[in-house]
């Protein structure tokens, strides 16, 4: 039981990671592949923050009386890797109005065959 | 203070019944209007029974502020949004049950008259 | 009682991202990516990370979700069935998931204090930065001050997203004649509502962006929860009365401006005789000039993200009358 403890979030980030890369390799539409890669990307942050962790510990912001704080420094990195992840994202989502404007359709399947629209 | 303890147990154990009736309804009811007033009932009443509940637990102090305004905030948003929905949904053309009935009733009655 | 919590949540996320896949409707695609989004923000809450929690819910259940849903509304909304079998990814991704689960078996236990993580470089921080730095919140004074140049980079990479997003799609005022303002002219509540909550929203905004040295906080968030503000004016009432508002010219140079408050911070303490952003040089007294410094590249921060976020969001809407949509 604690065995299963010890591991379940990283167990549970797996999972989440492997639905994540299921849905970018096999959806048809391309909106749906973003949401897929935002799925992976928010997992690989569970990841880091369950490894910053300390059981018995609080968050980082000091206050009277508390003498075990939790690591800061993953949540620095997340944090900056949350904003970069939403930059990334918008600039996928107005690539792909464009995409949507030169071929008049955002289904992968339908892309062979339009290549000779534009 | 074990009576501050029952009463915001008492308070929270109701607002859990209320948000998991207004869960239940929105899986279980027939029509788009009944399942957004299933769901306007997690936004407020069950906010208001688990925010009082959540209000006796702790002292005077800053916190109290910060649930206060926590359950003004979300008493002029929730209500907002399921009325919002609601509007959209019947000015876009969304009949009622009992009106699609009674289309159904009407288009049998043109069929037998003709 | 918080592990049962942990296990709860983490259930929760599972069969939400497993649900993701198998609908074809993408408005309900992206609510369910919503709620993935704030159940990992109570998540991070219960791992106590406050501020990564705050960003989260911001972010990836604030704007991603508004652009995702201003994408939907251009490109349509379901999915076509696709034609290639799904066995081969399917075979993809157990393998991959069985190596990474064998993999995890080595790592560190969860939560344990002595795990290597907790080695070395965190206690030091952990023990020196009310010294050095003089901030309460650890996480601002790692991000701001001891890592403030990859905070500079992250701020550039904003910006340089705006550029993306504005060089592909461009903001068009709209011809007032062809389209309606707003497609909201009828709902009076929303109206009404939308008055009194706006400028409760810019003040949080405000008041996020200065207590960000206190509590979980700090211009990212700020800049996100502003640009929320003004999105709601525009949806309620219309891009042109957004445009009058805050015009896109404006928020070019607003988030042209933050970044150069930034490198311009960088620069004058190397013109005292620092290293580039060395914030013991800007003040006679080191723990003042860590406030001041903090405080100045906090504030470049929040409005580059205030105005990137914006006027992505602008692009993003102006394009609704386009007339190849369906």
């Amino acid at each position: 039981m604690n065995f299963i403890l010890d591991y379940y979030n990283y167990w549970i980030v797996v999972f989440l990671m492997m639905t994540g890369f299921y849905i970018v390799i096999s959806a048809n539409n391309l909106v749906k592949k973003i949401v897929g890669l935002n799925v992976f990307q928010t997992s690989v942050f569970m990841l880091y923050i369950s490894m910053g962790k300390v059981t018995g510990g609080t968050a980082p912001i000091v206050a009277e009386g508390i003498t075990q704080y939790s690591n800061p420094l993953p949540h620095v990195l997340i944090l900056t890797a949350i904003v970069v992840g939403v930059a990334t994202t918008a600039v996928g989502l107005a690539l792909i109005i464009r995409i949507k404007r030169a071929y008049g359709t955002v289904e992968e399947s339908e892309f062979d065959n339009k290549d000779d629209a534009i | 203070m074990f009576v501050l303890d029952i009463i915001s147990s008492i308070l929270l154990i109701a607002g859990v019944f209320f948000g998991l009736s207004g869960a239940v309804g929105l899986f279980k009811f027939p029509d788009f209007f009944t399942r957004v007033h299933a769901a306007s009932i997690t936004d407020s009443i069950a906010a208001i029974l688990i925010i009082g509940g959540l209000l006796l637990q702790t002292s005077f102090d800053l916190n109290t502020a910060k649930l206060l305004f926590i359950l003004a905030f979300l008493m002029i948003t929730s209500p907002t949004a399921s009325h919002a929905l609601a509007k959209s949904a019947r000015h876009g053309g969304l009949l009622t049950l009992a009106e699609v009935k009674e289309e159904e009733k009407e288009g049998k009655q043109q069929e037998q008259s003709n | 009682m918080a592990e049962l919590i942990n296990l709860v949540l983490l259930a929760m996320l599972a069969l939400t991202a497993l649900r993701i896949i198998f609908l074809k409707d993408l408005f309900a695609i992206v609510m369910l990516f919503g709620i993935y989004s704030f159940l990992s923000a109570l998540i991070f809450v219960n791992l106590d990370a406050v501020d990564v929690a705050f960003t989260e819910a911001s972010v990836g259940a604030g704007i991603s979700t508004v652009l995702m849903l201003g994408t939907l509304a251009l490109t349509g909304r379901q999915e076509k069935k696709s034609s290639h079998n799904s066995i081969l990814p399917l075979f993809v991704v157990c393998v991959t998931g069985a190596a990474l689960i064998y993999g995890t078996l080595d790592m560190p236990p969860f939560g344990h204090p002595d795990n290597p993580i907790h080695q070395h470089v965190a206690p030091r921080y952990i023990e020196e930065s009310p010294k050095e730095v003089g901030l309460p919140n650890m996480v601002t004074s790692v991000l701001a001050s001891y890592r403030g140049f990859d905070t500079f980079g992250e701020t550039v990479v904003v910006f340089a997203a705006a550029i993306g997003v504005l060089s592909l799609l461009g903001v068009r005022r709209r011809e007032k004649r062809n389209t309606p303002e707003s497609g909201l002219e009828a709902h009076h509540v929303l109206h009404v509502v939308a008055k009194v909550i706006i400028p409760l929203v810019i003040l949080f905004a405000l008041y996020v962006q200065f207590h960000g040295d206190f509590g979980p906080g700090g211009g990212f968030q700020a800049g996100v929860i502003g640009a929320a503000a003004f999105i709601l004016y525009a949806l309620v009432f219309g891009l042109p009365k957004a445009f009058a508002v805050v015009s896109p010219k404006v928020l070019q140079l607003m988030a042209s401006f933050g970044v150069l408050l930034y490198a311009s911070v960088g620069l004058f303490s190397m013109s005292k005789g620092g290293n580039f952003l060395d914030y013991n040089k800007l003040a006679a007294d080191p723990l003042v000039g860590q406030h001041y410094g903090i405080l100045i590249i906090e504030l470049g921060v929040g409005i580059t993200v205030f105005a990137v976020m914006l006027s992505i969001f602008y692009a993003f809407d102006s394009q609704a009358e386009r007339s190849n949509i369906k």
